[in-house]
């Protein structure tokens, strides 16, 4: 307090009062359900409807969930142990079909530990680009980790892998050489120099095919919820790249090339996944060579990620249109060239921007990659429709096999959007 | 890369370095070799396609669309047997593909609303159990979602003879719901409406009834822009109902013809049967696209600023009148482009019909007609402009809604 008040008010108090308790008749778990359950009359209802409902739902659920079988050979034999008119599901399929549900039913069993391990190493490689705090040490797995990937579960010589990431690396050298003086001397001076290491790198590889090989396995036996981890991840991991392009180019001033990127995004964002589906599947080897034998996972991938990088350029145009215009003039008075400017200063605010939406669009594809059970691929719905509910013993046993499909996406969806959202809140405390 | 784009400092003449180097001929190359690039593209996938198409003895040609398509559709809403053309066959399909988009989009609006609005209730235990509902289905395949809603509708409903009441002479199991409703195990039974000579008079009095109502409501506005008064809104109903109920009363047109259990002693008569897999195609995509929808609306409301309410209610406007003039033309602005796009959605996700067995275009057009005709490449194109148009129409329409209710700044 000031010394010009100190003879004229009898008491100052000096330090603060300690926060108070609120007064009793506010606090507890009564006045909780007042204020929050039975505040009118109207609400009254609402809750005691709500709690029917909670009650019909945990009522039919619990006894199911808690009295089921997990241990028997078919629905037969589950129900004979369950008993007469038991409320028990019968979830001795998930136990048995277990790996056909997580791999398909022709991936060899003694190769299961390598996309199991191929998934481990997903969460080592994905921790420094999901979160900041992680050592930045690690972004050495995420570079490494594709060929890693493309190793452990496709299996071959270790050569395939060794010379795609050799002619990357290469080709990223040369790039940084020369960006300086250009980006598009850059950009595809390196290119080239990556097509010239994979190209010898095929002759090594095909002279020793079998250097520290693991069995290969052909892209039909994958199935269950491994491919639609795979069509996941892969395809959303390439509509990136493919997305900012088409971003940019639907941005650009030149209109040849706003026009082409505007005609592809709209046309891929007005049909259904399922078409571009029936496109992979029946209509795309029309377009190929003749003689060209792609398998259908490749051409269901190329289809998926045409799909999803019409989606995220969407996004990132938002992202791109939402930057203060003041960026783009502020780059450009720099001296900064179209290439320069994008990638030095808009890009890196646009794409900040722009990850919510991207995670959004992450999490719809990854439910979509169900769809490819409709073109007769075995995925974990695939699996289920076709040969589990097929078979002789597990016919009629739907609940517990959607229920358990519908768990697994559901963990995996929610953990990301929860993941999302609390990125929007790290990135909300900087100012934009 | 320096780029020279000073026009004084150089001389006039063209180089052909300046088309790389000079900003003003750069975007011209460019676009140049993009088109190049393209052409070429296009030209090489279609020289593949015509040399498969030669060494698969195939021709690109419409002409199946004329031969008969060889099978049965189990919902046909204009005449169709298994002897009517593939294009009929394609029409049927279109028309339940728009149906159950139809239906889906307003259960699904009313789905969404309802979940929307409690989720923002003040009351904890309601809030928790719509997010409960909107979480569980934002986060689980549609398809998972059409396949599990498939079997419960599939396995749901009683035999159609549990109804029957044989002539009078059986008390029957189950009742019919107001004597009109019943679910079976082979759809749902509904009366169905007749249309009687005279029908076109009533639906004309609907029409000028709509038109009525939205000129009283015209006219409503230009008074109270005009004087300041404001005229009472119940006429609207009045205008919107009468010519309809009175032209049905005088002409009586319209009737309905109620499911029969009496005459047959095998299966319900007469009425209309609902199939089961457009209720379960028809349910699954509504509280699906609901659950998208709850959020948007919850959004949309939450966009709008707690000040807003305050500065009306001080402005002494009623409760009623601070949501209709204040909340909701701002919440709509927000809420109605996301709920246009979940519209989109719904009718794309509606190809997924194929899997409960529902006959939309994907599953006439792009399956069956598909795999009896061998034609791949027509059907998958014709398959993709239907829905092409379809998206078209719809974000033209959001487009020029876009436009009506964009803030008009300066």
């Amino acid at each position: 307090m000031s010394d010009t008040h100190a003879e004229s008010v009898a008491y100052v108090r000096e330090t603060f009062v300690g926060e108070q308790p609120p007064p009793a008749q506010e606090t507890g778990a009564l006045i909780w359900l007042r204020k929050n359950l039975f505040s009118n009359w109207f609400y009254s209802i609402l809750t005691l409807l709500a709690l029917y409902v909670i009650y019909v739902l945990l009522s039919g659920f619990l006894p199911w969930l808690l009295g089921g079988v997990w241990e028997a050979s078919s629905i037969r034999e589950c129900r004979e142990i369950a008993g007469e008119g038991a409320a028990g599901g019968c979830f001795a399929v998930l136990s048995e079909r277990w790996n056909q549900l997580l791999f398909g039913f022709s991936y060899p069993s003694e190769a299961y530990w390598r996309p199991t391990l191929a998934l481990v190493l997903l969460a080592v490689a994905a921790a420094p680009v999901l979160f900041p705090k992680v050592p930045r040490a690690l972004l050495i797995v995420t570079l490494i980790y594709p060929f890693a990937a493309y190793y452990l579960i496709w299996g071959g010589t270790i050569l395939i892998a060794v010379m795609a990431l050799l002619g990357v690396i290469v080709g990223y050298i040369v790039y940084s050489r020369l960006v300086d003086r250009g980006f598009a001397l850059g950009f595809f001076a390196g290119v080239a120099a990556a097509i010239i290491v994979w190209q010898i790198g095929g002759f090594i590889t095909a002279a020793a095919p079998n250097v520290l090989a693991l069995t290969e396995i052909q892209s039909r036996d994958m199935g269950g919820f491994m491919l639609n981890l795979i069509l996941g991840v892969v395809c959303v991991s390439l509509s990136l790249p493919i997305g900012i392009v088409l971003a940019l180019g639907r941005q650009s001033s030149l209109p040849i090339i706003k026009w082409i990127c505007v005609v592809f995004i709209e046309f891929i964002r007005g049909v259904p996944l399922i078409t571009l589906l029936f496109v992979a599947n029946v209509v795309l080897a029309y377009f190929l060579p003749p003689g060209t034998n792609f398998d259908l996972i490749l051409r269901v991938i190329i289809m998926i990620t045409m799909f999803a990088s019409a989606y995220i350029a969407e996004v990132i145009r938002g992202g791109l249109a939402a930057l203060p215009r003041g960026q783009y003039e502020g780059a450009e008075s720099l001296g900064l060239d179209y290439a320069q400017s994008m990638r030095l200063i808009i890009l890196p605010q646009a794409l900040k921007i722009s990850i919510p939406g991207i995670v959004n669009v992450a999490v719809g594809l990854f439910k979509d990659t169900t769809l490819v059970s409709i073109i007769s691929m075995f995925d974990l719905v695939g699996m289920i429709r076709g040969p589990i509910l097929a078979s002789q013993d597990w016919n009629g046993v739907y609940w517990e096999l959607y229920g358990f499909a519908a768990f697994l996406f559901f963990i995996v969806c929610y953990g990301i959007s929860q993941y999302s959202q609390w990125l929007e809140r790290q990135l909300a405390t900087d100012h934009r | 890369m320096a780029s020279i784009s000073d026009p004084q400092s150089q001389q006039d003449s063209f180089r052909l370095s300046m088309l790389l180097n000079d900003t003003r001929y750069r975007g011209l190359t460019f676009q140049f070799i993009a088109l190049i690039l393209i052409i070429f593209v296009m030209a090489y996938l279609g020289m593949n396609l015509v040399s498969n198409l030669a060494t698969a003895g195939l021709t690109f040609s419409y002409d199946f669309l004329g031969d008969p398509a060889g099978y049965d559709i189990n919902q046909a809403l204009i005449s169709y047997t298994s002897q009517s053309t593939h294009l009929r066959a394609a029409f049927v399909g279109v028309i339940n593909t728009l149906l159950v988009a139809l239906f889906g989009c307003i259960t699904a609006t009313i789905i969404g609303v309802t979940a929307g609005v409690l989720r923002l209730s003040k009351n904890w235990l309601v809030a928790k159990l719509m997010a409960v509902y909107v979480e569980a289905f934002r986060n689980v395949p549609v398809l998972i979602w059409i396949l599990i809603i498939g079997t419960i509708v599939t396995i749901s409903g009683a035999n159609p003879r549990a109804f029957l009441t044989r002539g009078g002479s059986v008390e029957p199991e189950s009742e019919m719901l107001f004597g009109a409703f019943a679910f079976t195990n082979r759809g749902f039974y509904s009366p169905a409406v007749n249309f009687g000579p005279g029908w076109i008079i009533v639906l004309l009095a609907l029409i000028a009834g709509i038109v009525g109502a939205f000129l009283w409501r015209r006219h409503m506005r230009k008074t109270l822009y005009a004087s300041g008064k404001l005229l009472p809104g119940w006429p609207t109903w009045i205008i919107l109902i009468a010519p309809v109920v009175i032209a049905q009363l005088v002409l009586g047109s319209l009737s309905l013809s109620m499911p029969d259990v009496e005459s047959n002693n095998f299966n319900i008569q007469g009425g209309t049967v609902i199939g089961k897999p457009f209720i379960a195609l028809w349910l699954a995509l509504s509280v699906y696209t609901g659950a998208f929808i709850a959020e948007n609306v919850r959004a949309g409301i939450m966009a709008v600023s707690k000040g807003q309410t305050e500065a009306a209610a001080a402005l002494g406007l009623r409760p009623r009148r601070v949501m209709n003039l204040v909340i909701l033309p701002q919440a709509l602005r927000v809420i109605i482009p996301p709920l246009i796009s979940q519209y989109l959605n719904l009718t794309k996700n509606s190809s997924l019909a194929i899997a409960v067995g529902y006959a939309d275009i994907t599953a006439t057009l792009g399956g069956i007609t598909l795999n009896q005709t061998g034609k791949a490449l027509e059907c998958v194109l014709l398959l993709m402009l239907f829905y092409l148009v379809i998206s078209l129409a719809i974000s033209a329409i959001m487009n020029v809604y876009n436009a009506s209710v964009a803030l008009k700044e300066r």
